[in-house]
């Protein structure tokens, strides 16, 4: 039957292989996104200098590192399973997780913060500034969005994995799925290191 | 002997043991059943939108109803039927047989596709009877009008992602079965020609499609918050959207034409009993069309205010794109040469495919070069063109493809007298509508206006008669091959003596594909 098939065939290389190419869908829908900033900002060089400065570097510089360490408790996990290290795994991944969430309750304030100042979409204040400004905001709202959407979804299979590593379906043997997780994590972790200078170092 | 599929153990019982299920071939049939029935109702839009074409100053249609009209015809004919249509129906069923492979390499998103496909669909219909009506921009969406309009575009628009997503992981899918599940001694030059059509298809739906996604997300973005990113008020630019509209829609064309290309390859050798001519430039040419595919959009800009400069370089570049396709013209009819034919149905569709896509493709250049360009834009020479390529290229191809395939799929042979009369409706009906576009677009009938200039009445007339023969054909076509399932004879293995693998097991295959994996020694199309 073709079910049971299925559960005795694995293809480790296979499943990379298609990690990977869905991957490079996602730089590709960012990618858009990116071509979006460079045009408008080059057309409005000055006025992105400007708006950047109502930025917060400081909890810009805040979520980089927490990232970037979440990429690392990831990286970390993953070794640990090939180990057999089963508690360890899990506990890098529940870290994983919270500095997940941690990222996102920051997005949460410093978004909340510019709201209230008034600069949102189609906001009166923002409508009233130049051009350049009105797409710098509208541009981060989107950009930092949408990236905000992947970390959730990547905060999910994350939680998802570690119910699987739980119950066995991940370990030392068959952890394809986890690495696959992992790398998704990196590419989150990756596009944010774009982000980054875009929105909070152009001054 | 096995068990065909059909009547396979399956993890759920009745319906529920299709709609879940995870093999290749039933997928296949999911998609080959919705994909059609979505083109029944696109050829009902078309058939509504000639009527009230029929004369000048006659109505029986509001303007507006007109416009959602088209809007739909063009949105399920391409995103719900032509683009799924032959990666999603055949190459699922067929590419993994032609292989030698058990499944594609991913079986459970190969159904989650089929679910985005089908939410994605329904998402698109409910949009018609919810919010503000039904979408009316024309299926490209242009702002500033898609962003202002109070029709219920962000639902329909939605649906349209949907689908993006299902064909994005349809692409990812079939490209590592490709890569990893070929059956041993299949090495890639003796891989059927239809395989690496998909195979270039599934880089054209996994690299484009994302684009069109986000393009798609802004639109709706746009329209609940006001971003500006196309509102010139705030900054935006609206050829901004083209741009981005077009990087993905102009490689998209190229999904809907190469498996065509390939099913029409795979058939010749079979009816002409020779190997196919120049298989590796036939195989070569796939991937260039992918590729220089993504070079050309603008040339759907050339009027948007482009430079002097950008717009000779897409010329140039569109005028490349017609190379590969020409030397696979060129191969096809050298194929034919001096081979043993044998006029069946899938070889008279493919005849047909031929011959109509030649003239799409030569009207295209037309379009391509810029001087005339600037005369046939926005006109029904347009139109023209593009039903010429895609439903007398890409649709007549999915046709042969389905013809020759039927038994595989089926176990019974379709009746071939009926085939044939239905190809010379198709035929004659498919030429009076749509080569009078032509004439009206050169004497400058604008096209996506829901009323004309008296002048322009007489091919009018013809296009709309036309229309009918043309679905008298598709009404005969689709009742022979229905009534073969119930009543048609049975096909045996392998009825057309063909040499590629998914002909090597039973009609239709056991649920595992082959009895045991099959070792393979020779080429696709080897008849001795």
């Amino acid at each position: 039957m073709n079910e049971t098939a299925h559960m005795e065939h694995r293809d480790y290389t296979g499943a990379k292989l298609g990690m990977w190419l869905f991957l490079f869908t996602e730089i590709l829908l960012f990618g858009g996104m990116f071509l979006v900033y460079a045009r408008y900002r080059q057309v409005n060089t000055a006025e992105f200098h400007e708006a950047g400065r109502e930025m917060s570097l400081f909890i810009g510089a805040a979520n980089t590192i927490i990232l970037l360490t979440s990429s690392l408790t990831m990286a970390l996990a993953i070794s640990a399973i090939k180990k057999g290290l089963k508690a360890r795994c899990l506990v890098l991944q529940a870290a994983t997780v919270l500095l997940g969430i941690w990222f996102l309750v920051n997005k949460y304030f410093e978004w909340s913060e510019h709201i209230r100042h008034g600069f949102y979409p189609d906001s009166p204040k923002l409508l009233a500034m130049s051009h350049g400004n009105i797409l710098f905001f509208g541009l981060y709202y989107v950009m930092t969005g949408i990236h905000a959407l992947h970390v959730l979804i990547g905060i999910s299979l994350i939680t998802f994995m570690m119910v699987l590593t739980l119950r066995g379906r991940v370990s030392g043997a068959d952890y394809v799925k986890l690495e696959n997780t992992g790398l998704f994590w990196h590419l989150v972790d990756i596009i944010w290191i774009y982000l980054f200078p875009l929105f909070y170092l152009v001054l | 002997m096995e068990p065909s599929f059909y009547q396979a153990k399956t993890k759920y019982p009745g319906i529920f043991g299709w709609i879940f299920s995870t093999d290749h071939k039933r997928i296949g049939l999911l998609y080959l059943v919705s994909t059609l029935a979505f083109f029944a109702v696109g050829v009902c839009l078309g058939l509504t939108l000639r009527l009230e074409l029929i004369r000048s100053g006659m109505h029986i249609i509001s303007a507006q109803t007109y416009n959602a009209i088209f809007t739909l015809h063009g949105v399920i004919m391409i995103f719900l039927f032509i683009i799924p249509g032959i990666p999603s129906s055949l190459g699922n069923f067929i590419m993994p047989l032609q292989i030698g492979a058990r499944d594609v390499a991913f079986p459970k998103i190969n159904i989650l596709s089929w679910w985005l496909f089908i939410i994605g669909g329904a998402c698109a219909v409910t949009s018609l009877f919810t919010g503000g009506g039904p979408i009316d921009t024309g299926w490209t969406f242009y702002v500033p009008y898609s962003i202002r309009t109070r029709t219920n575009t962000s639902l329909a628009v939605f649906g349209v992602f949907l689908i993006g997503m299902s064909s994005t992981l349809t692409g990812m899918n079939f490209l590592t079965t490709i890569h990893r599940l070929r059956a041993p001694g299949m090495t890639w030059k003796r891989m059927p020609l239809f395989v690496w059509s998909i195979y270039a298809t599934s880089w054209i739906q996994l690299l484009a499609t994302p684009v069109l996604a986000i393009t798609l997300l802004l639109i709706i973005i746009e329209r609940f918050f006001g971003v500006g990113f196309f509102d010139p008020t705030k900054g935006g630019d609206p050829i901004l959207f083209e741009h981005m509209f077009w990087i993905y829609s102009h490689p998209a064309v190229y999904i809907m034409i190469l498996p065509a290309m390939g099913a029409v390859t795979d058939i010749i050798p079979v009816f002409a009993r020779r190997n196919i001519f120049g298989y590796t430039f036939i195989a070569a040419s796939s991937l260039a069309i992918a590729f220089v595919g993504y070079l050309v959009w603008g040339h759907h800009m050339f009027t948007s205010g482009m430079s002097d400069t950008a717009r000779v370089i897409f010329s140039f570049l569109t005028f490349l794109v017609a190379v590969p396709s020409g030397i696979k013209v060129f191969n096809w009819i050298a194929s034919l040469y001096k081979g043993s034919i044998r006029m069946d149905a899938p070889l008279l569709y493919t005849l047909a495919f031929i011959f109509l896509f030649s003239i799409g493709g030569l009207t295209g250049l037309v379009q391509g070069a810029l001087a005339t360009s600037l005369h046939v834009h926005g006109t029904y020479f347009i139109v023209g063109h593009f039903h010429y390529v895609i439903f007398g290229g890409a649709a007549m191809g999915f046709f042969a493809g389905l013809h020759y395939w039927f038994p595989k799929i089926t176990g019974k042979l379709y009746e071939e007298h009926l085939a044939k009369l239905a190809w010379v409706l198709l035929f004659i009906g498919f030429n009076m509508l749509y080569f009078s576009m032509f004439v009206l677009g050169w004497e400058g009938m604008p096209r996506r206006y829901y009323d004309y200039l008296p002048k322009f009445d007489g091919p009018n007339l013809v296009s709309t008669i036309g229309s009918w023969i043309l679905a008298m054909g598709l009404i005969i076509m689709f009742y022979n091959l229905i009534h073969s399932i119930l009543a048609g004879k049975d096909a045996g293995d392998n009825p057309w003596e063909a040499a590629s693998l998914e002909w090597q097991t039973s009609s239709p295959p056991p649920a595992e594909n082959f009895e045991t994996t099959p070792v393979v020694t020779k080429g696709p199309y080897s008849f001795q």
